[in-house]
């Protein structure tokens, strides 16, 4: 038996997710909480936001998300990889910075427009 | 003239532009201090935001850019880099007959300084106030110590980090547990630098659980509830904090020193809305929210100014302050066009009773209430289990069951206007504990 919180939603439900009982879900209060509680034991995912460097824009960084969520033991090797990253600006909302990064087949992605400096 | 000028070119202030535009109102001017829109949003890398309002979960930039888009598509004018100085009403002005030329409604004048404009004074119809929140700095809590570099208040590092692209410090301790000491816990520790412990001085924490989740113990960064820093070392630059448990009357025990060596401390413990135009316009403020009391268009005390978004009462989600702003925005539009007409003499006063902090709106015209009026408040513990009365000379007016309330999680219920005709003078809401009924069998 493994005791999670659920944070699907601000209720903050206490799971309890059986393992050895086809990852059973009990203490959720929505089938949400019961996906999480599965997901969350057998291969927790999250996305990942920060910023890459932004070259001639009107501000030094970039913001930047992965389009979908990306396993969590691949969180520190998408970041590392997206600190080499330099931009140039303009750059446009939606832009694919990194395709597949880290080989997580999600995308990263500018999540504001940069004007280029005048 | 403008119909109406908005202070504040955030979520708040771009809700607020887009509804008065949609609801009829053709001259309105959002001025801005900062050289860009969006507020605090821009900010706020992580994403969570517009679950409630868009129904998918966005970034601030996202969200900020959508709202920027919207007004952009409309005739609404935006000043930046744009400080607005002062409100007041203007004088009365006489024509050449020497008659006033001013009909029953006053007219305010926004001083206001920027790059482009320089110093003017704008006449306005109606005036939307949603300057946001500051930060609680270190004086608002008082921490003994030293003062040197290196202690910053979470929001101001998440700015040198997520735009200008400095990092505050290597070694890093946070005091308080609000979300946004949570999320930078998370982003501090990505960009490179050790988070050692998050320190909260209440016996929960005032951030939202999946921040806990995903910020702290996604890293293992411990927090540490009912403890607080008792003193600050370093003559330059931090170089220890001292950390000590609290007891129940949240003083500090002695002999449960913990020493950490950091270079930085981040303050997340509180925000506080910003209204020293809206005390010196003379606009009457709530000592519980410290935003304007506003009535359920959220005007406040003076006719055509109304008050959104976190200059009113902090939010915790910016989908609420969208909504609110909206309101806002409508009121002022329907304000300008009917030129002041409908106003309601009778008013109800809402008032916290136990277990709740404050209450928004504080007062209620009841005849200017269409169908409902959503109330939005606070508890001031947290509550397994409760029931949320409403009471009016004595009598139940209406009851809400609810699970999980807690302080860091704004509330609100819905009033319908039957039930507050029956409300006389005062409306009264309580938060009445309600035992697990698991506890009760055993």
């Amino acid at each position: 038996m493994k005791e999670l919180i659920c944070i699907c939603c601000p209720q903050g439900c206490h799971l309890m997710v059986d393992e050895e009982n086809d990852y059973a879900v009990t203490g959720n209060s929505c089938e949400r909480g019961a996906e999480y509680g599965r997901t969350e034991s057998m291969a927790p995912v999250r996305v990942l936001t920060s910023t890459v460097a932004c070259e001639g824009g009107q501000i030094l960084r970039c913001p930047v998300k992965t389009n979908g969520a990306i396993p969590k033991e691949k969180v520190w090797e998408a970041e590392s990889l997206l600190q080499k990253v330099s931009v140039k600006a303009p750059v446009t909302i939606g832009q694919v910075i990194l395709s597949d990064i880290a080989g997580s087949g999600a995308d990263l992605i500018a999540t504001k427009s940069v004007e280029a400096a005048d | 003239m403008y119909d109406l000028i908005i202070i504040g070119g955030g979520p708040a202030g771009l809700a607020a532009a887009k509804a008065a535009w949609n609801n009829g109102l053709k001259n309105v001017l959002i001025v801005e201090r900062n050289w860009e829109l969006g507020g605090i949003l821009n900010q706020c890398i992580h994403n969570g935001f517009g679950l409630h309002h868009f129904k998918e979960e966005l970034t601030g930039p996202e969200y900020a850019a959508r709202y920027i888009e919207e007004v952009k598509a409309t005739g609404v004018q935006v000043r930046l880099d744009t400080m607005v100085l002062d409100i007041h009403k203007a004088l009365p002005e006489t024509d050449d007959a020497g008659l006033s030329g001013q009909d029953d409604l006053p007219i305010y004048e926004v001083a206001m300084a920027g790059k482009e404009c320089g110093y003017v004074c704008e006449k306005t119809k109606s005036i939307v106030l949603a300057m946001g929140c500051r930060e609680r700095p270190r004086g608002g809590v008082v921490i003994p110590g030293t003062r040197p570099a290196g202690v910053f208040t979470a929001g101001a590092a998440q700015r040198y980090v997520n735009i200008d692209g400095y990092m505050p410090g290597k070694r890093v301790v946070i005091l308080g547990s609000g979300d946004i000491g949570l999320i930078m816990a998370r982003r501090m520790t990505l960009e490179g630098a050790k988070v050692l412990a998050c320190v909260e001085l209440m016996p929960y924490s005032s951030g939202l659980n999946r921040n806990i989740v995903q910020c702290l113990n996604d890293y293992d960064i411990p927090l540490y509830l009912s403890h607080t820093v008792t003193e600050i070392r370093g003559e330059k630059r931090v170089e220890q904090v001292v950390v000590n448990e609290v007891g129940p009357d949240r003083k500090p025990i002695p002999g449960t020193e913990m020493i950490f060596d950091c270079d930085t401390l981040l303050l997340s413990v509180g925000l506080i809305p910003e209204n020293e135009l809206t005390k010196d316009a003379g606009i009457e403020i709530d000592r519980r929210t410290k935003g304007a009391y506003v009535y359920e268009n959220m005007e406040t005390s003076l006719p055509g100014i109304f008050a959104c978004g976190n200059v009113c009462h902090v939010h915790d989600l910016v989908d609420f302050v969208s909504d609110e702003s909206e309101r806002a925005g409508e009121s002022a539009a329907a304000y300008v066009l009917s030129a002041g007409k409908g106003e309601a003499a009778d008013c109800i006063e809402t008032k916290n009773m136990d277990g709740a902090t404050y209450i928004v709106p504080q007062k209620i015209r009841p005849a200017n209430v269409d169908k409902f009026v959503k109330l939005f408040f606070r508890v001031g513990r947290i509550f397994p289990k409760a029931d949320i009365v409403i009471t009016s000379a004595g009598e139940e007016v209406a009851r809400y069951h609810k699970k999980f309330l807690a302080p860091g999680e704004m509330q609100n219920i819905v009033l319908t206007k039957d039930q507050l005709q029956k409300c006389k003078g005062e409306l009264q809401l309580t938060v009445e504990e309600k035992v697990e009924e698991k506890e009760v069998r055993a």
